[in-house]
């Protein structure tokens, strides 16, 4: 078990390695680079040092060198929490990204919390109550989930919301706490507003989870153990619990796998649509503006809360199921 | 044993057995009759034996109706809109959705809609329209209108419906320069419903190549494509595609990008098929009759194309069918971003792109009009995908 967590955090290194160069060499392909349209400005409004200025930044953000050394150079910073100087505001990657980091985990653990406590309550009683209307009500819940786009329900939301109802949904936090240290306020008001936003991410993911569950439960329930058990005067509550509900939880942890990936893009776009302060709407600033320093710092964060998410699941699956604890020497 | 005694011996034979011919033809089907209905099932290839079971399906058959009226939408796009894709109406600014009317005056008059009166509200500085419902104004059927070219090549003029003279019609308003949404949304069907289809197309033949060449050979390249797709499918696709997205060069012509997003979808969304392709190739590899073309001296790719893949090919379709609506979101998404597709190229997500400012959204709604026809469609394409998987089962 030990090496096997260990090959795993092996393996993740040089994935990540790759992930990274890939994407800051793509950040950076396209002609141009931030300094441009900052000295564009500059020259439309005829500014006679535009162009030596613009030698001044690039020396300032190093675009003067070839693009591996400068990748080079970020990444060996990236192990001291140096990420390099952002383009726009000339300030060090790492004192923008802080706080919007913490806010998108929370943001997304919340929203996994959310899609494990909702679905798990639901799927069980969509699958103990087959065809009831409880079932149907949640299969309907299901299938809307499914379809309707994430970020189209946010906008729709921020709609009514606004026009029903004058608030402004966007936000994580009431105005007064920006900018603030972390208090006992602000969490309080960062919580409330998350209600919305982790709802509208983790819709969809809900409804998938609700379906499988039920369908295992259904398929667990027929089984004919159960039938055995409820013969021989089981509590209904003890028969759920004790065996069907221990195998069609697993998919609860592996299906961890597709749901993370989910929920990150999830939470980008949403968070760019009810402009939260994470780091959805300043990865898109970055990758407009050519920002490559601040936008592969996002992109790596990003990649690195994957892939530990990843390994997680996979533990926690070897830990629940004793299936794939003991098979996993044998198969891996 | 009694039986023999009493029966009388019987007649002497005669010396020559008589040669009984009949001389109906022979009916092979005599023992087992089939009644033309059984007949018609048993003679029926898969493909059509898919589509009765599709057939059964309401939902999936309602779905394909729609979506086949929406692509044929498309193919005559100009005639169905009753002003082009870039005509400005700028006295006409953030106009709401004028109401088609039938009645005026108690009296039956036919479809027709109240000008607008334009004022200005002092206070907040806005254009405010309210309609006159003095004079109506009757549309136009099958009328000249507003010149195009007819998918860029031949001019003409022709429409469904057109604006009454000396009048607008705006069905469902228009945007900030003035420009009628309901033309807006009828142009932009044909890229958004395209894009899904091209996509799915790339998609469906790097999956077929790669996930072949795995599942066919195996071994290391197996393992190549094995990690690869993990890879992909581990990572969250949209900062990916908003990446690659914001990797196309601004100079570039926006039919080039409109090619370059199809292939940056297409790009991270093989993996999923290309594991069916793989998975599917491994086992059916195993075939007898895989081996036996195999030893007659076929090459791999007339086994993998001719014997193996027109096994599984129904399915093949069937799950990209269900991956052809999480294309168009991405497209919509990418384009509702400002990274995807750029004007004149309009597309619903270009369209949305104009709704992100809330405050403007609060109080022109129908800006947010393109969201109808977005949903519907993902929806449509849910429930055929899912009819076509079940028709495409042979367990189901």
């Amino acid at each position: 078990m030990l090496r096997y967590v260990a090959r795993r955090i092996l393996l993740m290194i040089p994935t990540l390695f790759v992930i990274s160069a890939l994407v800051y060499f793509i950040i950076d392909l396209p002609p141009g680079d931030c300094v441009t349209s900052q000295i564009d400005e500059l020259l439309s409004r005829g500014d006679p040092d535009a162009m030596q200025r613009a030698d001044e930044l690039r020396q300032m953000y190093g675009l003067n060198h070839p693009v591996w050394q400068r990748y080079l150079h970020w990444i060996s910073g990236v192990f001291r929490w140096d990420f390099g100087l952002s383009c726009q505001d000339t300030v060090p990657v790492s004192d923008l990204i802080g706080e919007r980091l913490a806010l998108t985990i929370v943001m997304e653990t919340a929203t996994i919390a959310f899609i494990w406590i909702v679905s798990f309550i639901i799927g069980v009683y969509a699958a103990t109550h087959q065809y009831k209307m409880g079932d149907y009500v949640a299969s309907f819940i299901g299938f809307v989930g499914l379809s309707i786009p994430n970020f189209l329900l946010a906008l729709v939301l921020l709609y009514v919301g606004k026009v029903y109802f004058g608030l402004s949904i966007g936000g994580l936090m009431d105005p007064e706490y920006i900018e603030q240290p972390m208090s006992l306020g602000k969490a309080w008001s960062v919580l409330q507003h998350l209600v919305i936003p982790v709802i509208v991410i983790g819709m969809s993911g809900t409804a998938g989870m609700i379906r499988r569950l039920r369908a295992n439960l259904l398929d667990e329930l027929q089984k004919q153990y159960v039938v055995t058990g409820r013969a021989k005067g089981l509590a209904p509550i003890r028969l759920l619990i004790k065996y069907p509900l221990r195998h069609a939880i697993n998919p609860f942890v592996a299906d961890i796998g597709g749901l993370l990936p989910e929920v990150i893009s999830g939470s980008v776009i949403v968070s760019v649509v009810l402009s939260l302060p994470t780091t959805g709407p300043m990865l898109l600033g970055a990758l407009k503006t050519q920002d490559v320093n601040l936008a592969a710092t996002f992109l790596l964060f990003v990649a690195t809360l994957t892939v530990v998410g990843m390994l997680v699941s996979d533990l926690a699956l070897a830990a629940l199921d004793p299936r794939i604890r003991f098979g996993a020497s044998s198969e891996k | 044993m009694t039986d023999r005694t009493t029966t009388p011996p019987p007649a002497a034979p005669k010396r020559r057995a008589e040669h009984y011919v009949n001389r109906e033809p022979w009916d092979p089907y005599v023992a087992e009759r089939l009644t033309a209905e059984q007949e018609k099932y048993y003679m029926a290839g898969q493909w059509k034996l898919m589509w009765w079971r599709f057939r059964r399906h309401r939902p999936a058959v309602v779905s394909m109706v729609f979506l086949a009226l929406m692509y044929l939408s498309t193919v005559i796009s100009e005639f169905i809109a009753p002003y082009n894709l870039q005509t400005r109406s700028s006295a006409y600014i953030f106009a709401p959705p004028q109401q088609v009317h039938l009645f005026h005056d108690g009296k039956f008059f036919g479809p027709f809609v109240y000008g607008h009166k334009t004022t200005r509200d002092m206070e907040t500085l806005q254009r405010v329209y309210t309609p006159d419902p003095t004079k109506p104004q009757p549309l136009r059927f099958f009328c000249l209108g507003d010149s195009y070219e007819f998918w860029g090549l031949i001019e003409g003029s022709f429409h469904f419906v057109c604006p009454p003279k000396g009048g607008h019609f705006f069905w469902l308003g228009t945007d900030r320069l003035g420009r009628d949404m309901f033309s807006r949304i009828v142009y932009a069907a044909r890229i958004s419903l395209t894009i899904g289809l091209i996509g799915i197309t790339l998609s469906f033949a790097l999956a077929l190549v790669l996930g072949g060449l795995a599942g066919y050979y195996g071994g290391w390249v197996d393992m190549v494509v094995q990690r690869l797709t993990e890879i992909i499918k581990s990572f969250p696709h949209l900062p990916l595609w908003l990446a690659l997205s914001a990797a196309l060069p601004v100079t570039w012509s926006p039919l080039v990008i409109y090619f370059g997003i199809t292939l940056i979808l297409a790009l991270l969304d093989w993996p999923g098929l290309g594991r069916a392709v793989r998975s599917k190739l491994l086992s059916l590899r195993e075939e007898d009759y895989a081996s036996a073309a195999q030893m007659m001296g076929a090459k791999p790719g007339r086994i993998i194309g001719r014997h193996l893949l027109p096994g599984f090919m129904s399915h093949l379709i069937a799950s990209a069918t269900l991956s052809i609506p999480s294309m168009i979101l991405a497209e919509t998404a990418l384009s509702f971003l400002g990274l995807g597709l750029r004007p004149p190229i309009t597309s619903w997500g270009v369209l949305l792109n104009e709704a992100t400012d809330i405050n403007v959204v609060a109080v022109n709604w129908w800006l947010m009009l393109p969201v109808v026809p977005v949903i519907l469609v993902i929806l449509a394409y849910q429930f055929m995908g899912d009819g076509m998987r079940d028709a495409a089962d042979p367990y189901a």
